[in-house]
C-alpha cells in the first residue's frame, strides 16, 4: 500500500470522498477512480459500467470495480447521462491499476448542472479529509 | 466408540493442557440454565447391527429387487459402467472440500474445467458453472437472472410442460421478491403453444423445457425468435441429458440460458436425489451467472494450473449483494459426469442416445398395437404419454407386485385434465425381451 | 520436518482428456440394439457432442492420477474452521449403496417406498431430538440451501401474520451466506457487531429490533469458536417485538447433547449434514442442509411432508402455509442414508461424547499455540480456535504464507482470512476424530513455521514447495478467464 504522501493526485481534477475523481472539459465530465481506491483494492480484474444512455444523480451507485477478492461499488461525482465508457477496460482492466487518471478512466458524463463540480474536492481539501 | 481416538490417558493430559478438571467443565462457559438435562435418546449399533437394520430398510424398497423402471419424469434408469462408481470413491475425491487450497486441490479443480468444457460441448454454450443442486434449482436461479436484468417486467413465461416440481421452484425462490410466473398452455400435440406465448406481455423472459415434460421435442427455434421479438432472455431446460447426445443442442437454436438435470450421467437414482444441476450460458451471461467456475491459469513457475475463479460474484464476497446464496453445490456428482461423459465419449454418448429413442419408438408402437391409445403424435425422444385402456391401473399395480416392472407414471395429479394417460420412459437398459414382456402382460 | 508427514512423492502428470482423446476409442460397451433403428427429422437432430474418445484404461489412469493431486481427509487432518472436517465413516457409503436404496425410483410410489420414507421419518426424529425443536424438513439440499428455507419460513410467517417486515439483524461473526439469504427473501441486512469478549450483547440487539425487523440470525456457538452466553436474552427482546430468531447450526459439532438450540429460544435452526454428520464433502457437495423449527412454524415447512399413519408411512403435500417446495423430488436422500448411519452408529451418548472431544481437540490447540501466534480473543473455546499473524508481521509473513507452508508439511491449512472481525484470521478446526499425536504433530508443524518466519521469511513467501502446482496466479485467472478447453 502507498503513503499519503506517495499518491499520485493530479491539481487539474475534483475528487470525492469515496475516492473517485472527476475533470470537466467543455461540457463533458470524464469520471474514473483515483490512485488511492486502485491501490487499496490491488490488482483489479474487472469493471462493471452502465451503458451509454444511463442517467445518474451525484452520488448513485454506477458499476462496480473487481480485484480478485474483492468488489467495490463506485458512485458518480456529479448529475447526468452517460455519453461514453471506456470500452477498452474490458479487455484491460489492469489500465485503471496503471493509468487511472488517463487509460483507465470509467465513464464521461454530460452533466444537468456543471456547477455541482463545485461540490467536490479539490486536491487539498482530498488530502485532508485521507489524513483524517 | 471406533471413531473416537482418544483414550483415557490422552484425555486427562489434554484435559491438563487445557486447564479443566473434566470434560463438562470445557463447558463451564454455557450458563447451566442453557444446557439440556435429557440429553439424546438414539440408541447406539454396532456396525453389523446397523447393516442388519438398514438390509431391513432398504428391504421394504422396490428397488432391491431387480425391477424393470419404465418410468422417467426426472429420474432416469441408466446403465452406470462399473469404472464410475469405482474412480468416484476415490477417497481423495470423495473426503477432500471445496478446492479453496488450489495446490493440493488440482484434481478435483481439473476434473471440474474438464467437466465443464464437456457439459458446454453438450450444450452448445459458452460457458458452464461447476453444477447446481438440481434442474429445478438451476432453473429457478435462471429465471432469477432474466428478471433482475429486466427492470420493467416482474413476470416469467414458463411453458406448461416444464417439470410441475420444477415450476413449484420457480415460484418459491422468485415470489418473495415479488416476482411471478405465467404459464404457457400447451397444445393438443403436447407441445408449449408459441401462439400464446406471443401475446404475452410484461415479461422478463421465457422458460421453456426440451424434451419436455410429456417427453415431446420442442421447437425452440420458434421460441427463439419470440424471446427475440419482445427482447428478453430465451432459457432452455432438459431432464434427460443423454437427448443431446441425439437431438440438436439449445446453444445451436439461441438459447441465452440451458439449465439441465445431469442424473443421467453416471449417477444413481436414489430416490430423487442427490442429482446434478447444471446450468450454461452465452459468454455475454458469464458474469451473471451464480455458482461455482474452475479456470485455467499458471502458477509461479509457469506450470499449468487450475482455480475457482470471478469469486466476486459469490455471497462469500459479496454477500447482501451477491445474486444467489449458492455455497456447496453438487461436486462430485459432477466429477461423476465427467467420468461419464470420457468413458462414453463422443461415439457412445451418440449410440447410447440413439438406442434410447429406438426402444421408446419400439415401445410406444407394441403398446399401441396392444390397446393404448397415442396421446400425441409429436415427435419425441425417449419418454411419451399414451391413454390407457380401462382396466390398466389394476393390472399396472399387480404387476408391480407380481413381476417388478414399473409400467409407466400416472400423469393426473400433475395434469387432471389427463386422466387415464400415463408416462412411459425407455432407456438403453430396456430389452425387446423386456418390451415384449410388459406388452403381453397388460394385454 | 522430522517425522512430519508431508513428503514429496512420485507424482504423475496428466494431460487434460482431450489431449490424450484418439478418434474411434469408446470406454463403454455398447449393445448391438435388438429392435429396429428409428430416425428423426434432421430439423431436430445435430451431430455427436464433440466428447473426448478414450479407452477403459485411459479413463482409469486419468482420474486416478487426478486424485492424487488432492488433499483429503482420508489423507491428513484437515482443519478447516468452521467446516468440520472429521473422518467420513466408510460404512455409511456402504449403506448408500444398498441397490434399495441406490436404486430407488423417486416415484415409485409410497407403497413402494417404505423404506425409504421410514428412514427419512427417523431421521427428522433424530435430528428433532438432538438439536430440540418440533419438526424437520430433509428437503434443502446444501447449508446454504436450509439457510435460504429458513428465511423463506420467517418470511412466509410474517406473511400469514398480516405484516411482512423489511429488515434482518445481522451480526459481523455471520457466515457470508446468511446475508445473501436473507436478501433473496427480500430482508436489508442490519448489521451488529459483537461485544469486546467476542460474543453478541443485548444491547446491541435492543437497539436495532423493532417491529420493522423479521429477526436476526445467528451462530452459535459462533464463528469465532465462541458460545453466544446471552442467546435466551436476545432471543426475548427479538420476541418481544415479534421476530423471528434464525439459528445457523453450521457449528453444531460443538454442542450435541449439551445444548439443544430449540430450547433456548432459537425458532428455526439449520444443520449440515456435511459437517457435524459426517458425510464427505465431495470436494464441494453434495451435502444436505436439514431445517428444524419449533411448532409454530411447522406448517410453513417445504412440501412434500413424511407422514406417518399407523404403520405406514406416505408423502402429503396438501398444506397450504408452506413456503413450497424447494427440490426437485424430496432432497439429497443419499445424503441422509449416511447421516443414519452416522447417528446410529454413534448413538445419543456417543454424540455428546464427539462435541466434548471437538471441544476438548480445539482448547488443546488453543493452549497449545497461544504465544506462537497471536489469539485476539483468549477464553475457552468451543469446537475451534482463531488465531492471527500480528506476531509474524515483524517478519512480513502472513497468515496466507504460513498457511501455503503447512502444506509442506502434510496438513491441509485451517481457513484463512475468515472471520472477517479478526485480521488475518488463522481459524482452527481440528474435530474430534483426530487423536492426540496427529493434532501434536500439527502443533510442531507451527511452530517450526513460526521460527522459519523468523529464520527464512523468504522461503515462507516461496511456499508451498513439494506441492504439484506452486501458488496460481489468480489474477490473470479473473482478468482472462478461461473456463473451458
Amino acid at each position: 500500500m502507498k503513503e499519503i504522501n506517495d499518491l499520485i493526485l493530479p491539481d487539474d481534477v475534483r475528487y470525492t470522498k469515496d475516492h473517485e475523481w472527476a475533470k470537466q472539459d467543455g461540457d463533458i465530465v470524464t469520471i474514473g477512480v483515483n490512485d488511492y481506491a486502485q491501490d487499496q483494492l490491488g490488482e483489479i480484474v474487472f469493471v462493471e459500467l452502465p451503458e451509454v444512455g444511463d442517467s445518474f444523480s451525484a452520488g448513485d451507485e454506477f458499476g462496480s470495480v473487481e480485484s480478485v477478492k474483492a468488489v467495490s461499488e463506485i458512485y458518480i461525482p456529479i448529475s447526468g447521462e452517460v455519453v461514453e465508457i471506456n470500452e477498452g477496460l474490458e479487455d484491460a482492466p489492469e489500465l485503471v491499476n496503471g493509468d487511472c487518471y488517463k487509460g483507465g478512466w470509467l465513464i464521461k458524463v454530460k452533466p444537468d448542472d456543471p456547477s455541482e463540480m463545485d461540490n467536490l474536492l479539490d486536491k487539498p481539501a482530498y488530502l485532508d479529509m485521507l489524513k483524517g | 466408540m471406533r471413531y473416537l481416538p482418544h483414550t483415557t490417558q490422552d484425555i486427562d493430559d489434554m484435559l491438563k493442557v487445557a486447564g479443566c478438571k473434566s470434560l463438562e467443565n470445557l463447558f463451564d462457559c454455557i450458563p447451566d440454565s442453557l444446557k439440556t438435562k435429557e440429553g439424546i435418546d438414539i440408541p447406539q449399533l454396532s456396525e453389523w447391527e446397523l447393516d442388519a437394520h438398514m438390509d431391513e430398510l432398504a428391504s421394504q424398497n422396490i428397488a432391491c429387487r431387480d425391477y424393470k423402471c419404465f418410468i422417467g419424469a426426472g429420474s432416469y434408469d441408466h446403465y452406470i459402467p462399473a469404472i464410475i462408481p469405482y474412480l468416484i470413491s476415490r477417497s481423495e475425491f470423495m473426503t477432500a472440500y471445496t478446492p479453496y487450497q488450489p495446490e493440493v486441490s488440482q484434481g478435483t479443480l481439473q476434473g471440474i474445467y474438464e467437466f465443464q468444457t464437456m457439459v458446454t460441448e453438450l450444450l452448445g454454450m459458452d460457458v458452464a458453472t461447476a453444477s447446481h443442486y438440481d434442474c429445478g434449482t438451476a432453473l429457478a436461479e435462471a429465471a432469477l437472472i432474466a428478471l433482475r436484468k429486466n427492470r420493467k417486467a416482474n413476470k416469467i413465461a414458463v411453458s406448461s410442460l416444464v417439470h410441475p416440481s420444477h415450476r413449484q421452484i420457480i415460484t418459491t425462490y422468485i415470489s418473495p421478491a415479488g416476482y411471478e410466473i405465467v404459464e404457457i398452455p400447451a397444445t393438443k400435440e403436447g407441445l408449449t403453444d408459441t401462439a400464446a406465448l406471443a401475446g404475452m406481455d410484461d415479461i422478463a423472459g421465457i422458460a421453456v423445457q426440451s424434451p419436455n415434460f410429456f417427453g415431446n421435442i420442442e421447437d425452440l427455434k420458434a421460441f427463439k425468435s419470440i424471446a427475440d421479438e419482445k427482447n428478453v432472455l430465451f432459457i432452455t431446460s432438459f431432464t434427460e441429458a443423454i437427448a443431446y447426445g441425439f437431438l440438436k443442442n439449445p446453444g445451436s437454436f439461441g438459447a441465452d440460458l440451458v439449465a439441465g438435470e445431469g442424473q443421467s450421467l453416471g449417477i444413481g437414482k436414489s430416490f430423487g436425489g442427490p442429482g446434478l444441476g447444471l446450468l450454461a450460458g452465452t459468454g455475454k451471461q458469464m458474469r451473471n451467472l451464480p455458482g461455482r467456475f474452475v479456470g485455467k491459469t499458471t502458477d509461479a513457475n509457469g506450470e499449468e494450473g487450475f482455480v475457482l475463479t470471478l469469486a466476486t460474484r459469490e455471497q462469500h464476497i459479496r454477500r447482501e449483494k451477491a445474486s444467489s446464496n449458492i455455497c456447496s453445490n453438487n461436486g462430485l456428482n459432477a466429477m461423476t459426469a465427467g467420468i461419464y461423459l470420457a468413458t462414453v465419449g463422443k461415439i457412445g454418448i451418440r449410440e447410447i442416445a440413439r438406442q434410447n429413442h429406438d426402444k421408446a419408438v419400439y415401445m410406444k408402437k407394441s403398446l399401441v398395437k396392444a390397446g393404448f391409445e397415442s396421446a400425441f403424435d409429436s415427435p419425441f425422444f425417449n419418454e411419451f404419454v399414451l391413454k390407457a385402456p380401462e382396466n390398466f391401473e389394476a393390472k399396472r399395480t399387480a404387476l408391480i407386485n407380481d413381476c417388478c416392472i414399473f409400467a409407466g407414471m400416472k400423469l393426473e395429479p400433475f395434469y387432471p385434465e389427463l386422466k387415464g394417460h400415463y408416462l412411459f420412459c425407455a432407456t438403453e437398459k430396456a430389452s425387446k425381451k423386456d418390451i415384449d414382456h410388459l406388452v403381453k402382460e397388460v394385454q | 520436518m522430522n517425522r512430519q508427514p508431508g513428503t514429496s512423492g512420485l507424482i504423475f502428470n496428466e494431460p487434460l482428456l482431450w489431449d490424450k482423446s484418439r478418434p474411434g476409442r469408446c470406454a463403454v460397451s455398447l449393445p448391438t440394439s435388438d429392435v429396429e433403428r428409428s430416425d428423426l427429422d434432421a430439423a431436430l437432430t445435430g451431430d455427436a457432442p464433440d466428447l473426448p474418445q478414450l479407452a477403459e484404461l485411459d479413463v482409469v489412469r486419468h482420474y486416478t492420477r487426478l486424485s492424487q493431486w488432492n488433499f483429503g481427509v482420508d489423507s491428513g487432518m484437515y482443519p478447516l474452521g468452521s467446516c468440520t472436517m472429521k473422518y467420513n465413516p466408510k460404512t455409511n457409503e456402504v449403506q448408500a449403496a444398498r441397490q434399495g436404496f441406490a436404486g430407488a425410483h423417486p416415484l415409485a410410489g409410497d407403497e413402494f417406498s417404505q423404506g425409504a420414507l421410514k428412514l427419512m421419518y427417523n431421521l427428522e426424529q433424530y435430528l428433532a431430538d438432538i438439536t430440540g425443536f418440533d419438526a424437520v424438513t430433509l428437503q434443502p439440499a446444501a447449508g446454504a440451501h436450509g439457510e435460504l428455507a429458513g428465511m423463506l419460513i420467517i418470511h412466509a410467517f410474517h406473511a400469514k401474520n398480516g405484516r411482512q417486515r423489511s429488515k434482518i439483524i445481522i451480526p459481523d461473526t455471520a457466515h457470508g451466506t446468511n446475508p445473501a439469504s436473507a436478501s433473496l427473501c427480500g430482508y436489508e441486512s442490519v448489521n451488529i457487531k459483537s461485544g469486546k469478549n467476542g460474543i453478541l450483547e443485548p444491547e446491541t440487539v435492543a437497539a436495532v429490533m423493532d417491529e420493522d425487523c423479521a429477526g436476526i440470525m445467528v451462530t452459535n456457538p459462533n464463528t469465532l469458536g465462541l458460545f453466544e452466553a446471552n442467546i435466551k436474552e436476545i432471543a426475548d427482546i427479538v420476541h418481544a417485538k415479534g421476530g423471528l430468531v434464525y439459528g445457523d447450526g453450521a457449528n453444531m459439532n460443538a454442542i450435541m447433547g449439551v445444548v439443544k438450540p430449540g430450547k433456548i429460544g432459537v425458532d428455526v435452526l439449520h444443520l449440515n449434514l456435511h459437517k457435524t454428520f459426517s458425510t464427505p464433502h465431495g470436494g464441494g457437495g453434495p451435502g444436505s442442509g436439514p431445517v428444524a423449527v419449533v411448532k409454530a412454524l411447522e406448517p410453513f415447512l417445504p412440501i412434500p411432508r413424511v407422514q406417518k399413519d399407523l404403520d405406514s408411512y406416505k408423502f402429503v403435500t396438501d398444506r397450504p402455509d408452506s413456503i413450497g417446495r424447494i427440490h426437485t423430488f424430496y432432497g439429497h436422500f443419499g445424503i441422509m442414508v449416511r447421516a443414519y448411519s452416522y447417528i446410529l452408529s454413534m448413538g445419543g451418548k456417543g454424540l455428546l461424547n464427539a462435541s466434548q472431544l471437538a471441544v476438548l481437540n480445539a482448547n488443546y490447540v488453543k493452549e497449545s499455540l497461544k504465544g506462537t501466534l497471536n489469539l485476539p480473543y483468549d477464553m475457552p473455546c468451543m469446537h475451534e480456535c482463531v488465531f492471527n499473524d500480528k506476531i509474524q508481521q515483524e517478519f512480513h509473513v502472513s497468515t496466507m504464507d504460513m498457511a501455503k507452508r503447512l502444506l509442506d508439511y502434510g496438513f491441509h491449512p485451517p481457513t484463512v482470512y475468515f472471520p472477517l472481525v479478526v485480521d488475518a484470521a488463522f481459524m482452527v478446526e481440528p474435530t474430534e476424530t483426530e487423536s492426540k499425536e496427529a493434532i501434536d504433530q500439527f502443533i510442531d508443524a507451527v511452530k517450526a513455521i513460526a521460527q522459519e518466519a523468523g529464520d527464512n521469511p523468504e522461503q515462507l513467501k516461496k511456499a508451498p514447495l513439494l506441492t504439484k502446482v506452486t501458488r496460481l496466479d489468480e489474477v490473470t485467472a479473473a482478468r482472462k478467464p478461461c473456463l473451458k478447453g
